[in-house]
């Protein structure tokens, strides 16, 4: 595109130019790419009243309102992290039509060279059980799990364990609360203390007080983690590689609208890091469960959720038995013993008497079963009672998982199971066994409600954080046509002339997740270790995988427009750009080129250029010249008595700007 | 700070601090003013609000072991390896005796003044009346002050600020000490999240390069037309600005008060420092972690003895460092439940139910434990385990709302709940 390679022509224009004007002139600009003499604004104003006529690269999709390079750059603030240096002249050549095809096809992308760099991650490869072998609790709470078990777990099943415990008298909410180690809750029932503040969280005990840690947790991004620094086999570990895989796919991948789907399932099916055990089945929650399932059916990617040992244990299902379970096992046991003690004892068979003492006996656990329907499913107005949520919960008794701190499988407990039948939705649900979860499964995945609901929430990450009515419905058509397709209601919102509405244009704030992110694609950033990136999320706000309640993170911008976020951003882009965020380089000058070198005016508009798409309002670029007048700009090297640019400084100020914060 | 008025052309601050100084706004007149210059003015020039700091014990506090009810039998007969001893004289591994039924942990001595000049009163038994035993679902309905509603999007602090519009509020009017914002404040009224006050301010690599890259940021949300972040960025300028008047890297506590070193004695005393600046500040949230005390918790010494040691030592001195400002402020305490009554077989404690709060300041009737005692004779005990529930948390943050803060709509504040000023323990003057 000429415009890109004329950035001393482009700057004056763009100063000029308000941005509504601005973008039409784009769409001119390389219609008429030489010689093209300014518009003035009425003339500007003029010209958006006619029809534009549509770029070739533009071919095949419902776009009228967008210039072609907004269309494209929208694309890749949508559908891809944000674009990387030459990415918008990529896609334009490819035509973007095809570029979408081959994101709603991932598979087919070669995506080797971002698989080499999370090679390093060797946890992102192991089952939940080598994890939990290699990766152990610290001492005090070996100790204190091992005196847990001796006391009161048998082997081969937990929640029969767990009916055991209650009938000992403890109750197993407690017993689940011992899994807790005493470290991990320090630090994790705080959703703030995260494994960004590692440290801080070891601080309360032997170390209090002794460190020069920084003791409000602001903390310096670029410190390295305990669990990585002394490549240890502390439990953080594994959640921080998974955490830096995150970051270093979103920002390498090819298959960028699998990443952000990967994001957007997590988010939806959110499971929290801190919670017990599901440090150590994190791993596998998302390898197995998530990714497999992002742009497939609906109702696999919920039977996945539903029997991974990660959700079963943060919504505490696995605890969940029928309340008459224990007299049963009771029962069994007793019958057992006068069988093996033979002839003349009396019939029936009695349980020992602690056993009938039932005030902690292990019942319903409806935290599955409410979470399911209000935050999965049916949307919390999705026409469910209380009722509904008790007769769920009772379908999905027994599934359990199969000895949590070794194997972590799942598995179908029969003896746990509530055999009688249930009614859901006004549904008969008899399956008996296992099947009546799975049948819940299939009556919840074919809900209207749930169609509705999934629709908005893609829509709300994709188009506006209020999408338009129309579009929903048409996409929750989609969802019901195509047994919950969910690569099909992609499309269905894709080629959409709401999706490319002027309106939805930079509609989004960016989460913190995706300002890091897209920050560091917009500078080609080369990163060998994203564990700062990942605590700068954190101190963004967004500390990845930490999201405590079940709802995941907020995809709306109130949640993320605060003072203190909005000065870390700045402040995280000028750290990037600028070459201090340990483990992370990238070369502006080159980006800016040679031009910018010694002329700030130049960089300073070759960064609006590059950064922002050339669309930011006159008056930004107006200002921040004013500013590039300051002579500390210059700086003075000793070998090089010429003063230089400080093109750090410039690209953060560019990255910093509003309009770099929505997408 | 008048060596950055000159600092080149960063015309805006000039003339906002010109006319603070010059005291313009007289002269000027309100309504000619640009709205920041409103707000800037109007959160200097605010006297005799009143402040409450909530401070949140993550990790649910083992309430029976922090104000001993140490004439209960069962009390002994239930923790034989981590009960406080009994009051004696002259004995200081024992409770502080309060009343002669309830007595302080003994690492909390720094606060028994406070208790005895009626500084400092104890609501026991309280916390949140649903059943969930689980730490974030527990913390969840604290902050969201809705229990058993999932649904809130907001927070009750948050929602606090909301019932009390002001109109030109200043950016400081609620800070959470932390890096994130605690559910407690989310919600339409701004509030901000200040991990260290040291560190809020635009971090250029050279120090010298502060003020052109601040002005930038500065300039450019000034201008947006991006709805916004418009508004936003001119609060976090704003805040930056009036921050540096604070001068955080200079503070000496007053009457010779002495914070403890550790995370929740410094993020007191820069709440501390925020409230003496004068800066509009009404609302203020400090998180402190570690209560989770499954495995050795320790008795008179140990892991809760040290958590308490800095509770009271962080408070104390707060206390001390306001010295009759704190006529104005109320320090409140909450945690998410209590432990079991009975300790478990780690010397620790599990999971319970009710709780005890602590209110501090000078509108607060101090000297006494409120809050009707339930026993803790097996049978008087929740589910058979835990200190039963007599006080729901939100009649306490609801008496400080309404007689402290000056809330009247406490239904916007806790929907659902019946807030009956009749209901109210009496903790708060007026």
């Amino acid at each position: 595109m000429k415009v890109d390679s004329r950035p001393g022509a482009r700057a004056t224009q763009v100063r000029t130019s308000a941005k509504a004007f601005l973008s039409i002139f784009l769409s001119f600009a390389f219609v008429f790419p030489t010689g093209f003499a300014l518009p003035t604004p009425a003339a500007g104003a003029a010209a958006k009243d006619k029809k534009v006529k549509q770029d070739p690269a533009l071919k095949g999709l419902p776009i009228t309102e967008l210039s072609a390079d907004e269309a494209i750059l929208h694309a890749l603030n949508r559908l891809a992290y944000g674009p990387w240096p030459g990415d918008v002249e990529r896609v334009r050549q490819m035509g973007l039509a095809k570029w979408i095809e081959q994101q709603l096809n991932p598979n087919a992308i070669d995506d080797r060279a971002a698989e080499a760099r999370l090679q390093q991650f060797s946890t992102l490869r192991m089952s939940s059980a080598k994890l939990l072998a290699e990766y152990p609790q610290p001492k005090q709470q070996q100790k204190q799990a091992a005196a847990t078990e001796a006391r009161t777990e048998r082997p081969g099943d937990a929640a029969a364990a767990t009916i055991a415990r209650d009938m000992s008298g403890k109750g197993a909410q407690e017993q689940a609360a011992d899994a807790e180690s005493a470290e991990s809750m320090k630090g994790d029932t705080n959703a703030a203390a995260s494994m960004k503040q590692e440290p801080a969280a070891e601080m309360n005990a032997a170390t209090r007080g002794a460190g020069k840690r920084d003791l409000l947790g602001g903390g310096d991004p670029n410190a390295v983690p305990r669990a990585i620094a002394d490549d240890s086999k502390r439990p953080q570990r594994v959640v921080e590689e998974l955490a830096m895989a995150k970051v270093a796919r979103a920002i390498f991948s090819q298959r960028q609208l699998q990443q952000v789907m990967n994001d957007f399932w997590f988010n939806h099916f959110n499971v929290f890091a801190g919670k017990g055990e599901d440090r150590w089945f994190l791993t596998a929650y998302e390898r197995d469960v998530i990714q497999p399932h992002t742009m497939g059916k609906f109702k696999d990617l919920l039977t996945a959720t539903a029997k991974s040992p990660a959700m079963l244990f943060y919504l505490d299902n696995f605890l969940s038995a029928d309340p008459r379970a224990a007299d049963r096992m009771a029962a069994e046991q007793a019958a057992r013993q006068w069988r093996r003690g033979g002839f003349g004892r009396p019939w029936p068979p009695r349980a020992p008497q602690q056993q009938q003492a039932k005030k902690n006996v292990r019942g319903l656990n409806e935290n599955y079963g409410r979470e399911l329907m209000e935050l999965h499913t049916l949307g919390v107005d999705g026409g469910y009672t209380q009722k509904d949520v008790t007769e769920v919960a009772r379908c999905f008794t027994g599934w359990t998982i199969d000895k949590p701190r070794e194997y972590a499988d799942f598995k179908f407990d029969e003896r746990l199971h509530d055999p009688d039948p249930k009614i859901v939705l006004g549904k008969k649900i008899h399956a008996g066994g296992m099947k009546d979860g799975e049948q819940v499964i299939e009556v919840l995945a074919r809900h209207p409600s749930t169609a509705k609901f999934i629709s908005t929430k893609l829509a709300r990450r994709f188009v506006s954080d209020t999408p338009p009515p129309s579009l929903v419905e048409r996409m929750a058509q989609t969802f019901q046509s195509n047994d919950g397709d969910i690569r099909a209601v992609l499309k269905t919102m894709i080629y959409s002339p709401e999706f490319w509405s002027r309106e939805a244009y930079q509609a989004k704030i960016k989460t913190p997740f995706e300002l890091v992110v897209s920050t560091a694609r917009a500078l080609g950033a080369d990163v060998d270790t994203p564990m700062p990136l990942v605590q700068w999320t954190g101190r963004i706000g967004e500390p990845l995988y930490q999201c405590q309640p079940p709802t995941g993170y907020a995809d709306k911008s109130d949640a993320w427009v605060n003072t203190g976020a909005l000065l870390n951003r700045l402040n995280y882009s000028l750290a990037l750009a600028g070459n201090k965020v340990r483990g992370s380089r990238s070369d502006v000058g080159s980006l800016l080129g040679p031009e910018a070198d010694g002329d700030a005016k130049a960089a300073l508009n070759r960064a609006v250029q590059i950064f922002l798409g050339g669309q930011t309002a006159a008056t930004t670029v107006e200002t921040l010249e004013k500013q590039l007048d300051s002579p500390q700009l210059l700086q003075a090297k000793l070998d090089d008595p010429v003063k230089r640019v400080d093109l750090g400084v410039v690209a953060g100020l560019v990255l910093g700007a509003p309009e770099f914060q929505r997408r | 700070m008048s060596h950055e008025c000159c600092e080149g052309v960063r015309g805006l601050r000039f003339s906002r601090r010109y006319f603070l100084k010059q005291g313009g706004i007289a002269l000027v007149g309100m309504s000619a003013m640009p709205a920041f210059l409103q707000r800037a003015a109007a959160a200097t020039a605010m006297p005799n609000k009143k402040q409450l700091v909530v401070l949140f014990q993550r990790g649910a506090a083992d309430g029976l072991n922090i104000v001993v009810p140490f004439s209960e039998q069962n009390y002994y007969r239930l923790r034989p390896t981590i009960a406080i001893p009994q009051p004696r004289r002259g004995g200081a591994d024992a409770a502080i005796d309060l009343d002669g039924y309830f007595g302080l942990h003994p690492s909390l001595a720094g606060l028994e003044p406070l208790f005895r000049k009626d500084q400092l009163a104890i609501v026991h038994a309280a916390g949140s009346p649903d059943p969930t035993r689980s730490h974030f679902e527990a913390q969840d309905f604290m902050e969201s002050g809705t229990p058993g509603v999932k649904a809130t999007e907001d927070g009750w602090l948050n929602r606090a600020m909301e019932a009390v519009p002001e109109e030109n509020a200043s950016p400081f009017r609620a800070v959470a000490m932390g890096p994130n914002l605690p559910r407690m404040l989310h919600g339409s009224a701004s509030a901000i999240a200040l991990p260290d006050l040291r560190q809020f301010k635009v971090m250029p690599q050279s120090p010298a390069m502060a003020a052109t890259v601040q002005g930038g940021f500065e300039a450019m949300y000034a201008q947006t037309v991006d709805h916004a972040l418009h508004g936003t960025g001119t609060e976090t300028f704003e805040a930056i600005d009036m921050l540096r008047k604070v001068d955080p890297g200079k503070y000496t506590p007053e009457h010779g008060a002495q914070f403890p070193t550790n995370r929740l004695g410094q993020s007191l005393q820069q709440i501390g420092q925020l409230l003496k600046a004068n800066i509009g500040v009404e609302v203020l949230f400090v998180d402190c972690g570690g209560w989770d005390n499954h495995v050795n918790e320790g008795g008179v010494q140990g892991q809760l003895s040290n958590l308490l040691k800095d509770l009271g030592q962080g408070l104390a001195a707060f206390h001390q460092d306001m010295g009759d400002r704190m006529q104005d402020i109320v320090v409140v305490t909450m945690s998410e439940f209590g432990r079991t009554a009975k300790e478990n077989g780690n010397r620790g404690t599990d999971h319970g139910h009710a709780n005890c709060m602590f209110v501090m300041g000078g509108d607060v009737k101090g000297g006494r434990v409120y809050g009707a005692w339930p026993g803790l004779a097996d049978h008087q005990l929740n589910e058979g385990r835990d200190l039963a529930l007599t006080t729901d948390f939100r009649l306490v943050l609801g008496e400080i709302l309404s007689k402290h803060n000056g809330v009247l709509d406490l239904n916007a504040v806790f929907p659902g709940f019946e807030n009956n000023p009749r209901r109210f323990a009496g903790l708060i003057k007026g």
